[in-house]
């Protein structure tokens, strides 16, 4: 409660947008140019070295990072899920501005494929599952789009959020798909096992190599939880080099313009409802890939995993960091995952600092914690002629 | 694909018709927007399409974009019916369009919006954009040598960076018309582009609006309340008042017309304010 | 279907009942949407809070079942004041922290549909921790009889006792029946004639048609705005004494699905309808009613959902069309 209610306190709106950046260290642009100015080999051995430290970051157990309640593994493996969910979304919500409130229905939809299909009604292999957990969400993204894309901007919300509703209640009440008592054995991963990969200890300030702590390589068990991170950073980074080739290209451009306005888009020759629908289906296919994973790793699932109040938490992760910019996106799934999971002890004021994050942000920040590159400056100018404006308001 | 080359010749000013009205009528509920509408666009001219407000002048262009369906009667571009295309599709065909209050695409870049225009004619997938084919690689490069050309020409090259929604008043409507013409156009369609112009800026527009003719080899199709520049700038000009055509000839012969000076007097008495503005007659 | 047959006059009544609480329920969605084109997400919490206080006042005032009528009539009279004040405080509050800045700002309507998910966020998580609040304080103790069990179901003691008054087709409408239905059709004529004879109504209509030619008129369009929400909340409140008195129960988190069905009424009805939100109501609870009579009672929710979506789909403008600006005067 105490960090929801000060903020505005002590942010004041003028204050907070330039402080922000130095504390960060974010002035964006300085960092990009200096990053971009390097030497290529330079460059190319700055981002290894951060690939390279988030692969690491469970075996380190960073003193004040690691939470000392749960399985740091798998805090981490909820992180990775959160952050593949927002770019997935950010795909529908940011790129192409469909705010979709049933966004966890995509999710139930890849990890009940996974849980039905590979433990329930068949036993199918995980390989096989994957991709067909994948495939039916995309259909199903698409048989959803289809109809409901027509409906305009603030409808499409309450469509969607009925939709999720509708896939929730169906799991909930249908005994093929498990009903209420839910799905356990769905099958994990198949593990390869090669090696262990010892953890960190620290005493003080130096580290130990703490070798009764392990971590089997590719072993996707119960306990560690640490494979399934590795996994799903992986498929991140899949997504993230994906998600920069659809925005680099026509594709991209025709979403943002579908976002800025859908009838100039139209009129420019961008076929918006495809474009629109290409989104859910990209959406959908990220969404259904995390379920699926999700499924995978929990080994048990049901309805009461695919509430409504996750596609909001979606939508908070998205909103919050800034939506239509991936890395501020992943920053808002960070924030959304992590901080509840590093501090258990005020889960039950969690929602109550959500609530009261996104009316804050929504008021005060509307772009997000990071905007997209461009949007920074037209908000300085929106603010200055907004400052005149309530001038001459007030004269 | 229409024909850009760039000809320093001026086209021929009486080519056939490219786009034909053919007694077209829309109806909304109770009221006619349209009614009986007939004029062609000849190749290579610039046609002025005037009357007061309300006279269905933003609906005749509605119509010509696919963005209203006739009730009645046909619209036809290069002697081919427009028939049910999607809008999207009407613009690949070769009619693009400004808009009468600015609706760019105002958190993208000046580049960017011409970038879109630029990719009407692409066909880039998303297979082709994750794996970069040639086909993805070869769009890209000739869309942004389109933009960058077509920005150029219309003096907005030193902008490209910009935030469209930053640009200044008269940048934003000409990077209407840069967007635009990045589609590839063979019929320009101008809504009102000298609203809110100064005189210098007025004439600074109905020469480019010449330029793009003679220079680009574009068909030129302008809805505009500024009599001068309509009548300076067109080589024929068509007269709509209450949604049915009152005239339609050589820009001397339209403003000796009775029907017109009437339809016109007739404004001024509702609302004698706007004649000023729109100038004389 | 022989289920349907059966008890076809007591579904009936009662989903008129159901119908009368999002029927009015709805009219928060609608008027609002009316004016500003904005889903008022956090409307939910609006009657949840209205709810709560209904109880609280019964439970205050600790009047058994059975007293005196007049007794009876008083209490109830109390809580529905105390639910109607409660609401439309928590509406004005709303508008206030949720709108008013985007409103001004003129800020895209995404924007302004998340503010408001967040108020409505807060308000229910406030409720569902009101004894932590409480405890803030240090009132823990003194408040124990409002807020002991903030997560679990709060019970409404209803001061009259049910009664039948005639029996139709096998079912026995109660005393309670007829009060909710009579109230709700009343408070709609009420609030009819309020948007077409007052200045305030006349406002709300101008505003709801053309904002900015309104204001041109010397129309004070905040005030207008205030003026909207208020109204709506009132109705909430009303429609939560009339839910409790005949479902006996509320929740912090138990205003969310019934919001979610009262826009559905209000767009069945045509959202920014006045009329149509109570029509909307009733068509929504008759379809719930029948629906889990036809497949079953589980699938209740699932009927809305779905009638939500094909309504949004197929006729978006409602059942009486859209437009508080034209509602006929």
């Amino acid at each position: 409660m105490t960090e929801g209610k000060a903020s505005p306190d002590t942010e004041p709106a003028s204050a907070r947008s330039m402080a922000w950046g130095p504390r960060l260290g974010w002035d964006r642009g300085a960092l990009a140019r200096r990053v971009t100015a390097l030497p290529r080999p330079v460059k190319w051995a700055l981002i290894g070295l951060v690939v390279v430290l988030l692969y690491a970051l469970p075996l380190l157990e960073i003193p004040i990072v690691s939470t000392p309640d749960t399985d740091f593994g798998g805090v981490l493996f909820t992180v990775a899920s959160y952050v593949l969910v927002a770019l997935g979304l950010n795909i529908v919500l940011g790129y192409a501005g469909l705010l979709d409130l049933g966004y966890v229905g995509f999710y139930a939809i890849g990890a009940y494929t996974v849980a039905v299909l590979g433990s329930l009604q068949a036993q199918l292999s995980w390989w096989l599952l994957i991709p067909l957990a994948v495939v039916l969400t995309t259909i199903s993204g698409i048989l959803l789009g289809a109809p409901t894309l027509r409906v305009r901007g603030d409808y499409l919300a309450i469509v969607t959020l009925g939709f999720g509703e509708i896939i929730r209640l169906t799991a909930l009440n249908t005994e093929w798909l498990g009903a209420a008592k839910g799905i356990t054995g769905v099958p994990r991963p198949p593990s390869v096992e090669l090696f262990e990969v010892p953890h960190l200890k620290w005493e003080g300030a130096t580290a130990v190599v703490d070798l009764d702590d392990t971590t089997r390589f590719l072993f996707f068990g119960v306990a560690d939880q640490t494979p399934y991170y590795w996994l799903t950073l992986t498929v991140i980074f899949l997504v993230l080099g994906a998600d920069r080739m659809l925005r680099l290209s026509r594709i991209g451009r025709g979403w943002e313009a579908t976002r800025e306005d859908e009838d100039a888009a139209e009129l420019m020759g961008v076929p918006t409802f495809k474009f629109k629908l290409l989104a859910f289906a990209c959406g959908a296919f990220i969404g259904g890939l995390s379920g699926a994973l999700f499924a995978s790793r929990q080994g048990f699932i049901n309805p009461e995993s695919f509430l409504l109040l996750l596609s909001i938490l979606f939508v908070a992760a998205v909103v919050v960091g800034g939506a239509g910019n991936r890395w501020g996106v992943i920053l808002g799934a960070v924030v959304v995952a992590y901080l509840p999971e590093r501090f258990r002890g005020f889960e039950e004021w969690r929602l109550l600092v959500f609530g009261l994050a996104l009316l804050l942000l929504a008021n005060f920040r509307p772009q997000g914690l990071i905007p997209p590159r461009r949007a920074k400056r037209a908000q300085a100018v929106d603010e200055q002629l907004e400052a005149l404006e309530e001038g001459t308001a007030r004269a | 694909m229409p024909s850009t080359s760039v000809s320093e010749q001026p086209v021929t000013r009486n080519g056939a018709a490219l786009l034909s009205l053919d007694d077209v009528s829309i109806q909304f509920g109770g009221l006619k927007a349209l009614d009986g509408v007939s004029f062609d666009v000849r190749e290579g001219e610039i046609l002025g399409l005037i009357g007061p407000n309300g006279a269905g002048k933003t609906t005749c262009f509605n119509v010509m974009t696919g963005v209203y369906q006739p009730t009645s009667g046909e619209v036809r571009f290069a002697g081919e019916p427009l028939g049910r295309r999607k809008r999207f599709a009407i613009t690949r065909l070769g009619i693009a369009r400004t808009f009468q209050n600015i609706r760019l695409f105002g958190n993208m870049t000046a580049l960017e919006n011409v970038l879109v225009g630029a990719d009407a004619h692409h066909r880039t997938n998303v297979i082709d954009a994750l794996v970069r084919s040639p086909r993805h690689r070869r769009e890209e490069r000739e869309g942004e040598e389109t933009a960058r050309e077509v920005m150029k020409f219309l003096g907005l090259e030193r902008r490209a960076d910009e935030l469209a929604r930053n640009l200044s008043y008269g940048e934003q409507r000409r990077l209407e018309i840069a967007r635009a013409m990045a589609t590839k156009p063979r019929l320009l369609c101008l809504d009102e582009p000298a609203a809110g112009f100064n005189p210098a800026e007025k004439a600074q527009l109905m020469d480019l609006i010449r330029r793009i003719r003679d220079v680009r080899g574009l068909t030129v199709l302008l809805i505009e309340h500024d009599m001068g520049l309509v009548m300076g700038v067109s080589d024929r000009v068509a007269v709509l008042e209450f949604g049915r055509k009152i005239a339609e000839g050589a820009p001397v012969d339209v403003r000796n017309d009775p029907a017109v000076i009437a339809a016109y007097l007739g404004t001024e008495a509702d609302d004698a304010g706007e004649f000023d503005q729109e100038g004389d007659l | 279907m022989s289920f349907l047959i059966d008890n076809f006059v007591e579904l009936t009544v009662t989903g008129l009942v159901l119908g009368a609480v999002y029927g009015l329920v709805a009219l928060g969605y609608t008027l609002v949407y009316g004016v500003l084109q904005l889903i008022n997400f956090a409307h939910s919490e609006v009657w949840m809070f209205g709810s709560f206080a209904a109880v609280w006042v019964t439970v205050a005032l600790g009047v058994a079942p059975g007293s005196a009528l007049p007794v009876v009539i008083g209490v109830l009279l109390l809580a529905l004041l105390a639910a109607m004040t409660v609401s439309g405080g928590v509406a004005l509050l709303l508008e206030r922290v949720a709108y008013r800045r985007l409103i001004r700002l003129d800020a895209p309507k995404l924007v302004a549909l998340i503010s408001a998910i967040g108020a409505s966020f807060a308000l229910a998580e406030i409720m569902g921790l009101r004894d932590r609040v409480a405890g803030w304080f240090g009132l823990r103790d003194t408040l124990d009889p409002y807020v002991r069990s903030a997560r679990d179901n709060t019970r409404f003691q209803n001061p009259l006792e049910t009664e039948g008054v005639f029996t139709v087709g096998g079912y026995t409408v109660s005393n309670v029946d007829i009060i909710i239905i009579v109230s709700a059709i009343l408070m709609m004529v009420a609030l009819d004639q309020f948007i077409r004879r007052t200045r305030t109504g006349r406002g709300i209509r101008a505003v709801a048609q053309d904002s900015e030619a309104a204001a041109l008129m010397g129309v004070n369009r905040n005030r207008i705005i205030r003026a909207t929400f208020l109204v709506g909340g009132i109705m909430a409140g009303a429609a939560a004494l009339l839910y409790l008195m005949r479902f006996g129960v509320t929740r912090w988190n138990a205003g969310f699905l019934l919001g979610v069905k009262a826009f559905t009424a209000a767009v069945l009805g045509g959202i920014g309808n006045v009329r149509g939100a109570l029509l909307g109501g009733f068509i929504l609870g008759l379809a719930e009613n029948y629906g889990s009579a036809l497949i079953g009672s589980e699938w209740r929710d699932v009927v809305a959902f779905l009638l939500l979506v094909v309504i949004l789909l197929f006729r978006p403008t409602g059942l009486l069309g859209e437009s508080l600006g034209r509602a006929r005067a």
